[in-house]
């Protein structure tokens, strides 16, 4: 086939065990994999399985014991998310990368407006200009279809299905190039869940987002995912195309987890 | 109709393994697959025939990619005349296939929930021309996309036309379709692209005999196109009109 671009993004044999963790237990263990742009790869597992752990590590929100996560900038280079100083990894997550967390409000600011919310992240970037800071989250709340009349009332009074698309606009206003999404869709009602998916698989098509989405929902990785990962006990016990990880699970704990799933 | 055939098959199964191990099982294993091996040439169309159960539509997933296969090699020669092992191919490198150049009109429908009939058979255009992929391309313009749309629109239509799928169907989302309304969303889907490798897991099951004739002229129409074309049909009449050879599936 033609020739490989690099990967995005390359995680190499991470390991974590959480301070005070008792003896032998690792959160995380010899955990690898290769995100290209344009893919949207899907970590599922149960509680505990330590696909957080492995997302917020990722993001370099969480140092690892072992391990390496490289990440290939905008120009070209690549650059070890753990390895560089504090204030170029805070860059990084500001410019480069979006997320997108379970609890919108933990994403959001909740004492701004829901406007400013959308603007903060373009200021951030040098935007000054309020007329184009306005117009801009105006267009991004119509996005997500949020109505933009909202544009001035503070998340508070939005629902959690509301929040959770503006916390998206939020993210998505400066085009990350990577974003990671923790559980996005729980919490949520049934219906109003089906909606906010249906909004990410629309702005994943329509923006060619590559993404990193943690669930314990196998509908919400069929659904977004290009490819999907499993984990267990720390442990990655199997990857692969979406379609074939849940039609024909190699691993013992897929199959249990395949077959787990009552089809509705 | 004969025609010359080129020397090089499009697709050329070696010696395919396949044995599903169900751990929840005790490890029971079940071998579907015991060194399959077949050619199939452009513009030819080879029927899978034999009993259900003796693996016909597993090896159609394997070659789709959607069941890994244990041993044996699946060469598909692609459209820029290099050689790929479907078997062995990385998941982006079988995606990129699926998008242009692979395409399987499996026998149910797994369409999206809420997303419109003629939209799941769009959304194969798009995904094989996409749209705003630059990096500068703006993200709240719709324009390109809408355009793209509007005209990955037009040409379903005009498919489902041909495949007499009414109108009022169009726009809403199959789930609760019919069998055979369903089916026809299916096949829309597998022939609105040219497809190098074209599978077909029993097409015209649920159709009724005007619509079968339909689907009879589009696999001839893929064939004249240099489509090479796996097919299992248990309905006879159209495997003798669409197939140039039979491979049996008789025993393990």
């Amino acid at each position: 086939m033609s020739a490989t671009p690099a990967p995005l993004l390359h995680v190499q044999g991470i390991g974590h065990r959480f301070a005070g963790a008792h003896d032998g237990h690792w959160a995380v263990q010899d955990a690898s994999l290769e995100l290209h742009a344009g893919e949207v790869l899907a970590i599922v597992g149960e509680s505990g399985s330590g696909k957080s752990t492995l997302l917020n590590i990722v993001a370099g929100r969480i140092a690892p014991s072992e391990g390496r996560v490289l990440y290939r900038r905008r120009e070209g280079d690549e650059i070890d998310v753990h390895a560089v100083g504090e204030r170029q990894r805070r860059e990084l997550a500001r410019t480069e990368w979006g997320f997108v967390e379970q609890h919108a409000h933990e994403g959001l600011r909740m004492n701004v407006s829901a406007g400013a919310n959308v603007g903060e992240r373009l200021m951030g970037q040098g935007e000054r200009r309020y007329a184009t800071l306005r117009e801009t989250a105006v267009r991004w709340m119509e996005r997500v279809e949020l109505d933009a009349a909202r544009l001035d009332d503070s998340p508070r009074g939005f629902s959690g299905g509301m929040r959770q698309r503006l916390q998206i606009a939020r993210n998505l206003v400066t085009r990350p190039r990577l974003v990671l999404m923790d559980e996005p869709t729980s919490g949520l009602d049934v219906s109003v869940q089906a909606r906010l998916l249906d909004l990410i698989r629309l702005l994943v098509g329509r923006l060619h987002l590559s993404a990193l989405v943690v669930t314990h929902d196998l509908g919400v990785a069929r659904l977004l995912a290009h490819r999907t990962l499993v984990m267990r006990h720390g442990r990655i016990v199997e990857q692969g195309l979406t379609d074939r990880v849940f039609d024909d699970p190699q691993h013992p704990y897929t199959q249990l987890l395949v077959s787990s799933v009552v089809a509705a | 109709m004969k025609r010359d055939l080129p020397a090089v098959p499009v697709l050329d199964v070696q010696g395919v393994h396949k044995c599903f191990t169900l751990h929840l099982r005790d490890g029971l294993q079940l071998p579907v697959l015991d060194g399959v091996s077949l050619q199939v040439r452009a513009g030819e169309c080879v029927a899978l025939v034999g009993p259900s159960g003796r693996g016909k539509s597993t090896l159609m997933k394997c070659l789709y990619g959607s069941y890994a296969v244990d041993a044996g090699a699946l060469w598909l020669q692609r459209e820029n005349g290099e050689r790929i092992d479907l078997a062995r191919a990385a998941p982006r490198e079988l995606l990129a296939l699926r998008r242009r150049e692979i395409a399987y009109v499996s026998q149910f429908l797994r369409a999206l929930p809420r997303q419109g009939a003629q939209d799941v058979v769009a959304e194969r255009l798009l995904q094989a021309e996409p749209v705003g992929v630059e990096p500068d391309a703006d993200p709240l313009d719709d324009g390109p996309f809408q355009a793209a749309l509007d005209s990955a629109r037009e040409q379903v239509r005009s498919l489902f036309a041909r495949l007499n799928l009414p109108p009022g169907l169009w726009g809403l989302p199959p789930a609760t379709f019919s069998g055979g309304e369903q089916q026809r969303v299916n096949i829309a889907r597998g022939f609105i692209l040219p497809s190098r490798l074209l599978l077909l897991d029993e097409p015209t099951a649920s159709l009724d005999a005007a619509n079968r004739r339909v689907v009879i002229e589009l696999i001839h129409e893929a064939k004249q196109r240099g489509s090479a074309i796996v097919g299992i049909f248990h309905d006879e009449e159209v495997r003798d009109a669409v197939a140039d050879r039979q491979i049996a599936f008789t025993s393990h």
